[in-house]
């Protein structure tokens, strides 16, 4: 039963991701990397891990997708749907892709080692999140105040780069309907 | 009962996939969603990994690349936008101005 469903769960998966790849219009392939985002927060409910999946939801299809969308909405997306999908120079990038392709899969076939390894049945103990917090907050304490501080730089850095610009517009603007005016006097 | 190897192949495949995203498709937004596609497939390694050893530390390691990625697309996508008020085009190749 399990295995029927990582089976629908990782095909739904594939399709979704190489649809994100294929689709023309940018909106397409962010829409279908929000099915992909889903179906892979169901793989972690397989993999007995439901806070992940819960905080996969909620930070990649609540957030960073909802972000995309937003900046493909102010951006002019229309000629970029025309754009050819695959150009001249893609052959030695498809060669180098089909090797690393082959590579893995040949690898991870390969592996005796993996073979050997199943992923135990194992009931998901309600103490479980208990103890990830534990582990987060008790070892990985630096760690996590060091994320904090991350996202708190990539916010304030996010508000500088997409201000900062347009203040200088505005101020070039203003300044140059002044300089403008005071051309204007000075002719009048 | 699912082998581990199964996991690890779907996300070889799907960094692959993700992969493929980012060397061939040429518009800047597909190319940042292919990333997140990669980053993903790396989650699915850890997460299995942690649920076959039963330890929480590959569960950590997954929070932790989850908040260094929002951190990223923000500063990402930022950036894109100022660059698309600078020069009007989304393809890779025409962002070349910090060329020297």
């Amino acid at each position: 039963m399990e295995q029927q469903f990582f089976i629908l769960l990782s095909l739904v998966t594939i399709a979704t991701g190489s649809l994100v790849v294929v689709a023309r219009n940018p909106i397409h392939s962010a829409l279908s990397l929000v099915a992909c985002f889903v179906q892979i927060s169901a793989l972690f409910v397989l993999l007995g891990s439901p806070f992940l999946a819960v905080i996969q939801i909620f930070v990649y299809v609540g957030a960073i997708m909802v972000l995309f969308l937003f900046v493909i909405m102010m951006l002019d997306i229309r000629k970029e749907a025309h754009a050819r999908f695959i150009k001249k120079g893609a052959i030695p990038t498809i060669i180098v892709l089909i090797a690393l392709a082959s590579e893995l899969l040949f690898l991870l076939s390969q592996s005796s080692r993996l073979q050997m390894a199943m992923a135990p049945d194992r009931v998901v103990d309600p103490e479980q999140i208990r103890q990830l917090s534990l582990t987060l907050f008790k070892d990985f304490l630096l760690p996590f105040e060091v994320a904090s501080v991350i996202l708190l730089v990539a916010l304030v850095g996010a508000v500088v780069l997409a201000r900062n610009e347009h203040n200088n517009n505005n101020n070039n603007n203003n300044s140059s309907k002044a300089n403008q005016a005071t051309t204007l006097e000075v002719d009048k | 009962m699912i082998p581990i190897s199964w996991y690890l192949i779907l996300a070889a495949i799907l960094f692959i996939i993700g992969g493929a995203g980012v060397l061939l498709r040429r518009n800047v937004l597909i190319v940042l969603m292919s990333l997140e596609l990669m980053l993903n497939s790396v989650n699915i390694n850890l997460i299995a990994f942690g649920y076959e050893m039963n330890d929480p530390r590959g569960q950590i390691m997954a929070i932790f690349i989850i908040a260094i990625t929002a951190a990223e697309v923000a500063i990402a996508l930022g950036i894109l936008v100022a660059l698309v008020r600078n020069k009007p085009t989304l393809e890779v190749d025409d962002l070349t101005i910090m060329k020297g």
